[in-house]
């Protein structure tokens, strides 16, 4: 099967044809925004982090300013800084050529003189990027270039037995058609664990799977906390998720039954092809940012609580398996997979419905999210800003 | 009649109610293909567990044919379990580990 993608410089395939307006840090992202809101074709991002790190949240920040670059749903990047922060402008823009040979120029806004100038470069740097990409057209690109994001947020528990396993059937015909697929969320992992592990193509992957729980729960740990406080969240209580167990058991169906060829610290483009599991937090918004980061052209996300969430550099397509939340929530909410709860849809026929839903939005249709523009992104961290 | 609680795991000790259920009311779910009736001592929101058994304090809640916590107190056939009466597990990483 194939879809129709731009091809980029590096030889890799996006499904969108955007200029990325990204902030080094704080003091950069509200120019970026008003660069982007001047210019059509142009999407920016918020970064909350940037400045006051130390090494670990430095190297993260990279890893996912970096990544959002080099992600093949970006034609060029236009990166705005302020000039004091922990990686400034031209620090990052040479950090994003090692990763890509994609355009991208860069600005200090200490170093012109204000907004007001920078905004005025920047504004005509991203509008001859948009002018360049706008004569790209889309081509036929084989399904093997996708790497399909796995995600679920605002579960509940239909999420465990109709969204998610509908998600891993779309999740195994992806893999015997070439494509990738990440599964995260290592906190939703947790009680489940033993049984993902089983699925690790060797006893190393195995390991891996167990380790990055393990290793997760001690970080807490050596902060004097736990996971248990936040997880489940309020809103998976009530929707009828009594433990992590029970929501990290429901989540991994996503994932589907193929092995596991690799695991992936977060934000990392993967190395292998197939089913791929990435380290993260539970928090839905950090993991479609690091998988985002890793190289997902798109995320399919299920949630049984409803939620609005994009994402400016790949669309986020959303599935319910709650009928009373799509019929609440279809604003926005794309597909209702519900008539499995009620036992007249198999899980199959639910998967077909995602999988038609995803070959649209990775032709161009636009998500609802899209629609609207939003886009929520949450950088983890590893300690305290300073 | 029509099935509307889903129990996942023929070890499973909880199914899980499609539809909110009061006290007294039958739930009716599938094991290994035949319907089952039981009545529910309490109401039930939907999408919430309901108790196929009777659950001691500190025996295991098992869903998915894997446990998803233990009892915090003891948990009668046909009643409510949900946060306020299980509680998660420390995980034993290491043995998982040989």
């Amino acid at each position: 099967m194939q879809f129709m993608g731009y091809r980029r410089p590096d030889g890799l395939v996006g499904i969108r044809n955007h200029v990325l307006i990204l902030p080094t840090c704080a003091c950069g992202s509200e120019v970026c925004r008003v660069v982007a809101q001047q210019v059509n074709g142009a999407v920016h991002i918020i970064n909350n982090s940037g400045c006051a790190e130390v090494k670990v949240n430095e190297d993260m920040t990279q890893t996912i300013l970096t990544g959002f670059a080099a992600n093949p749903n970006i034609y060029g990047t236009v990166v705005i800084g302020l000039g004091c922060e922990n990686v400034p402008h031209d620090k990052l823009l040479d950090n994003i050529r090692k990763k890509t040979n994609k355009p991208v120029v860069s600005f200090g806004i200490q170093e012109i003189g204000g907004t007001v100038k920078t905004i005025d470069m920047a504004v005509r740097a991203a509008r001859q990027m948009v002018s360049e990409a706008s004569q790209l057209k889309r081509e036929p690109c084989d399904m093997s270039e996708l790497i399909l994001g796995l995600e679920c947020g605002g579960s509940d528990a239909t999420s465990g037995f109709t969204a998610n396993p509908a998600l891993g059937w779309v999740s195994d015909r992806l893999i015997e058609m070439g494509a990738s697929t990440i599964m995260a969320e290592t906190i939703e992992l947790i009680g489940a664990e033993h049984v993902l592990a089983r699925r690790g193509a060797t006893k190393e992957i195995h390991d891996q799977i167990i380790m990055i729980c393990k290793n997760f729960e001690e970080h807490l740990a050596g902060v004097g906390q736990d996971c248990r406080h936040g997880q489940p969240t309020p809103g998976n209580k009530a929707g009828g998720l009594s433990t992590i167990e029970e929501k990290s058991l429901g989540c991994i169906y996503k994932g589907g039954h193929y092995p596991i060829v690799e695991v992936v610290p977060e934000g990392v483009r993967p190395t292998k092809k197939g089913s791929i599991i990435m380290d993260t937090p539970g928090y839905d918004i950090a993991c479609n940012t690091a998988m985002i980061a890793g190289g997902c052209q798109v995320i399919a996300f299920t949630t049984g609580r409803g939620t609005p969430t994009g994402h400016a550099v790949a669309p986020i397509l959303k599935i319910t398996g709650n009928k009373q939340t799509f019929e609440k929530m279809k604003d926005n909410l794309e597909v209702d997979v519900s008539a499995v709860t009620e036992g007249k849809m198999s899980i199959e026929e639910a998967g077909q419905v995602i999988m038609d839903e995803l070959l649209a939005i990775m032709n161009g249709k636009l998500t609802l999210a899209e629609v609207y523009g939003f886009s929520d992104t949450a950088i983890d961290r590893m300690c305290r800003f300073i | 009649m029509k099935a509307n609680a889903i129990m996942v795991d023929a070890k499973d000790n909880v199914a899980t109610v499609v539809e909110p259920i009061s006290k007294g009311a039958d739930i009716h779910y599938f094991v290994k293909g035949e319907l089952v009736d039981l009545k529910a001592s309490e109401d039930i929101p939907a999408n919430h567990k309901i108790a196929l058994a009777g659950i001691k304090t500190g025996e295991h809640v098992i869903k998915y044919g894997e446990t998803i916590g233990a009892a915090t107190r003891d948990i009668p056939v046909g009643a409510w379990v949900s946060h306020e009466n299980i509680v998660s597990l420390p995980r034993d990483y290491d043995s998982e580990l040989k």
